[in-house]
């Protein structure tokens, strides 16, 4: 999205100026994306020159007020009516780092997992503890709180069976990455990581 | 206000093996877990790596092959069962799946129960139950059958019976897992608040994101430690005056 759908949508409501505009867009989007106000005005000035809004009467302290125009309304309720295309990294780094370590001697790739795991709960407990702040999380930041949250439960659940399917195939790193049949003609030993990655912190 | 965080549950290399011989099962192995006041422990693992055991063990609902469970500085296996019995219903609080409430009593009948095997008059156990049930219930509710409560409300009556008197360590097996995301929430706030206030609990969890409420996670594998997450307190500093009545 771009600054200006923001815009757009805050006007709909009611005309505003810059920096009620600026405050208005991160108290909507739980604070997860502040602009500056340069951003703010070159953005009012493209819509304005798109006919997407307009310049109404300064308020009573003279502040450039700006409303949006019905060619606005189209636009927005185009914007948010579009389905978002879903990306899926198929070379999200952790996916490389387990997938090579099945490949690579002396490397067990369910140490890459569980130094993964340890650093993604730490994260879901930071997010969680947020939810304990006082004054409550408002609506947005909650909101942006459960996707984050859920996000990392996601990769923990993934983590999680992702050791699973090792665990099947036999002592995982020695998997055949052909044919996924457990090799059993080497004899290098990679019970032992020669490089373990224990999990930091409170790991035994 | 917690000032010092005295072991409450003390599980020392303890080891649970079913059956015997050929077909002897190691369901919990050499296992050390320690659990403090004011502190919420989850245990996550995958079906059959020992949790609900572990659970069971650190209840005294079931007996650890080798090794002790101490529970409020008291050795469960020096124990007869009748000072076990009573040390499980004064210091021992249990949460399940489906609250499991005795479904005749009402819900602050069901928290005064404990109490009132206790010895406690009715009077006073009512008392009790109702003023608990105030931190987590809404007043109207509070004298409805079971089958009256939606099951985050049962489940935090099974929460406020837990936590009765003087019980300080609630046991709790999937206590979220019938509700749904907004609920489950809410009970765990709710074992997150009750620990803040001085509680300890050790709660199984197959979702990770209940298990994030928790100061420790730990991972179970083939009925051993496999990994923690977070860190243990450290011992009770009595210089620590800076931070000590800050929210953890």
């Amino acid at each position: 999205m771009s600054v200006k759908d923001g815009l757009l949508a805050l006007l709909a409501g009611s005309p505003g100026y810059g920096y009620q505009l600026k405050t208005e867009f991160e108290d909507a989007t739980g604070g997860a994306w502040t602009l500056n106000i340069g951003q703010v005005y070159t953005s009012l000035q493209r819509l304005e020159r798109d006919g997407l809004v307009e310049e109404v009467d300064a308020d009573e302290e003279g502040r450039r007020s700006y409303a949006v125009t019905a060619a606005g309304r189209e636009h927005l309720a185009g914007w948010l009516a579009e389905p978002v295309p879903r990306s899926l990294e198929a070379r999200d780094e952790v996916v490389m780092k387990i997938l090579l370590a099945v490949v690579t001697p002396g490397h067990d790739p369910r140490t890459v997992i569980a130094s993964q795991r340890d650093a993604t709960m730490r994260v879901l407990q930071d997010q969680t503890r947020r939810k304990t702040q006082q004054p409550p999380p408002a609506l947005a930041e909650s909101i942006q709180l459960d996707r984050l949250i859920l996000t990392c439960r996601a990769e923990l659940d993934w983590l999680d069976l992702a050791e699973q399917r090792l665990d099947a195939v036999g002592n995982g790193h020695r998997a055949d990455p052909v044919t996924d049949r457990p090799a059993t003609t080497t004899t290098t030993t990679t019970t032992t990581s020669t490089t373990p990655l224990a999990p930091k912190g409170g790991t035994r | 206000m917690i000032t010092d965080r005295p072991v409450v549950l003390r599980m020392h290399d303890v080891t649970r093996i079913h059956g015997a011989g050929s077909t002897a099962v190691t369901a919990v192995d050499h296992v050390d877990l320690e659990v403090h006041a004011g502190e919420l422990v989850a245990v996550m693992g995958r079906s059959g790596s020992g949790k609900s055991t572990l659970l069971n063990l650190a209840g005294g609902l079931d007996q650890p092959s080798r090794g002790a469970v101490v529970v409020e500085d008291q050795d469960l296996s020096t124990c007869t069962p009748g000072r076990l019995a009573e040390l499980r219903r004064r210091h021992v609080g249990y949460v399940f799946q489906h609250g499991n409430l005795l479904p005749t009593l009402t819900a602050s009948e069901n928290v005064s129960l404990p109490l009132e095997l206790d010895g406690v008059s009715v009077r006073e156990a009512r008392a009790a139950a109702v003023s608990i049930l105030s931190e987590v219930l809404h007043p109207d509710v509070v004298d409805r059958y079971p089958d009256e409560l939606s099951g985050g409300e049962q489940q935090r009556v099974a929460v406020a019976r837990g936590l009765i008197g003087s019980r300080r360590l609630l046991l709790a097996d999937e206590p979220t897992g019938a509700l749904d995301e907004v609920t489950a929430e809410a009970v765990m706030r709710l074992l997150r608040d009750r620990c803040n206030d001085g509680a300890a609990a050790l709660v199984v969890t197959h979702d990770a994101a209940q298990a994030a409420w928790a100061d420790r996670v730990v991972r179970l594998r083939d009925g051993r430690i496999d990994t923690i997450t977070g860190d243990a307190p450290t011992t009770p500093q009595p210089t620590d005056t800076l931070t000590a009545g800050l929210p953890r």
